[in-house]
């Protein structure tokens, strides 16, 4: 093709327009191959679930919504997305309720000590990450017979949350005007109803995004429940996922592939809604 | 901004303040001491120790440092995070940012969205995905190559591992810079593009200078991260024989697995220490950034 003879004449010193459009062919085909990198293993998710006869190699496949009939059989799978709701949504309330007032009362009143706290927290929820806690976590737990409990895996999971959320939250609020709060108790509003009133709806944007947040990071946590849930009836879509893959015997992937994509759904689509209603909002360390 | 505009009261204030704190300190703070005090102990999951735990100052380190096991995990790490984070998430990164900086809308949307997917799809998922394309026998690398039957993840499990990684974290790093690129002035770059200087020209002398911040930043983080990364366990679990065994992994498969929880407490603890120094590091660029900016 000309692409191969393309450099040679590069060579040719003030062809300006021919080195431009070597570096242009140049970096297409770099963006290509990292197109191709990048969505060569998602391949698999996109067929093999509608796919008859699902193998390991990605086909095209030989349309069908059989896999997904298949869930049903199974009694853990659906019921594992029904836990993964149940914790995310517990852990969601758990960290936007806390991390708001907490929020609130830091950026508002001046609470002696204040900025080390902040400062601590935020140290603390980069260093103390599941990996290097997991067995004071799992003790923790046993002792506290939070062991098989959702209960254990929402607070371990929000407790790790929090620090994060309430400095976000608390930037938020240190952005927004106090003058609404002002005239409300000009008209004799009392403190509580000035924050549901008014605080909350002001700082709505900037709650939805911690709930989005927390929800797709519960959803997606493995380790956490994977150490504390023995009891596949209670364990979330993470963990059935993993041993559906990893217990004995040829692996279902029928079951694997529909459930994969039916787990994956959600967040791809909280996603989707997040950036297109507030825009992609670049949070350093929001991801763990 | 620090006006009590709603009248809250300082009383008030704290008990806001307070649940929060709470469940901090016994969900993060409590564990991180603690894991210096098991670390002293020979507990174990199971069996006398599990009862009656003893306290044996510092011989699960002195044992650590003596382990052949530890030895070998902490220099896969160093790989993993070389290789996998720095080397390959933080260059590919900023590649494609660089690539992308003035692409058409679409191209831009469609090469970033498919690496964007790649870091927000949960870890069981795209463990699997990794399983299912480096197969043996089956996978679609093979089928791709023609490679039938090559064994990725036996052979080369550490380079497998590296890949999975770069795959899984580049969005970070391509956001990152992506978002650093935009703040570099177009009219220096223009000014060195006409003086004649080559691509690798501007980088050095244009655009480094300018994101230096950026880039620092970025290693800093995606190191803490990559460091700490448990989804390879869903990959490899370790081995084989070891062979991709990093320290997060190592930590699950002694302490968890294994049953010696003082053991592991102890390597947590290292872990723990060297996640400060990393964060603390990272702060004070933040703090200094944020001053330069008021």
């Amino acid at each position: 093709m000309t692409a191969r003879d393309l450099p040679a004449r590069a060579g040719r010193p003030g062809d300006g327009r021919v080195r431009h459009s070597v570096a242009a062919i140049g970096r297409a085909t770099f963006l290509a191959a990292v197109t191709g990198f990048f969505a060569l293993p998602m391949l698999w998710l996109a067929s093999a679930p509608f796919d008859a006869h699902p193998t390991i190699t990605t086909s095209v496949p030989e349309l069908t919504l059989a896999n997904f009939r298949a869930l049903l059989a199974n009694p853990y799978l659906l019921s594992s997305l029904g836990n993964s709701v149940l914790q995310a949504a517990a852990g969601a309330v758990l960290v936007v309720t806390l991390a708001a007032t907490a929020a609130y009362a830091l950026s508002r009143v001046r609470i002696p000590g204040r900025d080390a706290l902040l400062y601590l927290l935020l140290l603390l929820s980069s260093v103390v990450t599941g990996t290097a806690a997991m067995v004071p976590i799992f003790e923790l737990a046993t002792r506290l017979n939070l062991i098989d409990t959702h209960l254990g895996v929402v607070l371990t999971l929000s407790g790790g949350l929090l620090p994060a959320a309430i400095f976000i939250l608390k930037d938020f609020m240190d952005g927004t005007p106090t003058s609404y709060e002002e005239s409300a108790r000009v008209f004799g509003a009392r403190p509580l109803q000035i924050l549901w009133h008014i605080v909350v709806p002001v700082i709505r944007p900037g709650l939805a995004t911690i709930a989005v947040w927390t929800v797709a990071s519960v959803w997606g946590s493995f380790l956490t429940p994977f150490i504390l849930l023995r009891d596949p009836a209670k364990a979330p879509g993470a963990v059935i996922l993993y041993t559906l893959y990893t217990e004995g015997g040829a692996p279902r992937l029928d079951l694997i592939s529909a459930f994969s994509l039916l787990y994956s759904l959600p967040v791809v689509l909280m996603y989707l809604f997040v950036s297109r209603k507030y825009g992609f909002r670049f949070h350093g360390g929001i991801k763990r | 901004m620090s006006t009590d505009a709603a009248g809250l009261g300082r009383r008030r204030a704290v008990g806001f303040v307070l649940p929060a704190l709470v469940l901090i300190g016994v969900f993060l703070v409590f564990p991180a001491l603690w894991t210096v005090y098991l670390g002293l102990t020979d507990f174990r999951l199971t069996g006398l120790a599990a009862a009656d735990p003893k306290m044996v100052g510092a011989d699960n380190y002195t044992a650590a440092l003596a382990d052949e096991r530890f030895h070998s995990s902490f220099w896969l790490t160093a790989q993993f995070v070389a290789g996998s984070a720095i080397a390959g998430q933080a260059g590919l990164g900023f590649a494609v940012a660089w690539a992308l900086r003035d692409r058409p809308g679409p191209v831009k949307r469609a090469v970033e969205g498919v690496v964007l997917l790649a870091w927000i799809l949960p870890s069981s998922v795209v463990a699997f995905l990794w399983l299912a394309l480096l197969d043996r026998d089956q996978g679609t690398l093979n089928a791709l190559l023609h490679t039938p039957g090559f064994a990725w993840l036996l052979d080369h499990p550490m380079p497998s591992i590296i890949a999975f990684n770069i795959w899984r974290g580049t969005a970070f790093s391509m956001m990152l810079y992506g978002a650093a690129l935009a703040s570099v002035p177009p009219s220096h770059l223009e000014t060195a593009r006409l003086a004649g200087a080559s691509t690798f020209q501007q980088l050095r002398d244009v655009v480094f200078p300018h994101i230096r911040g950026h880039i620092l930043t970025n290693l800093l983080l995606i190191s803490l991260w990559t460091f700490n990364d448990f989804t390879t366990y869903q990959i490899t679990a370790g081995g084989p024989e070891g062979r991709s065994e990093i320290l997060p992994v190592y930590i699950y498969n002694v302490a968890l697995s294994g049953g010696q929880l003082g053991f592991g407490a102890a390597v947590s603890f290292l872990v723990l220490l060297v996640n400060l120094v990393l964060a603390l590091v990272y702060l004070r660029l933040l703090r200094e950034r944020k001053g330069a900016v008021a």
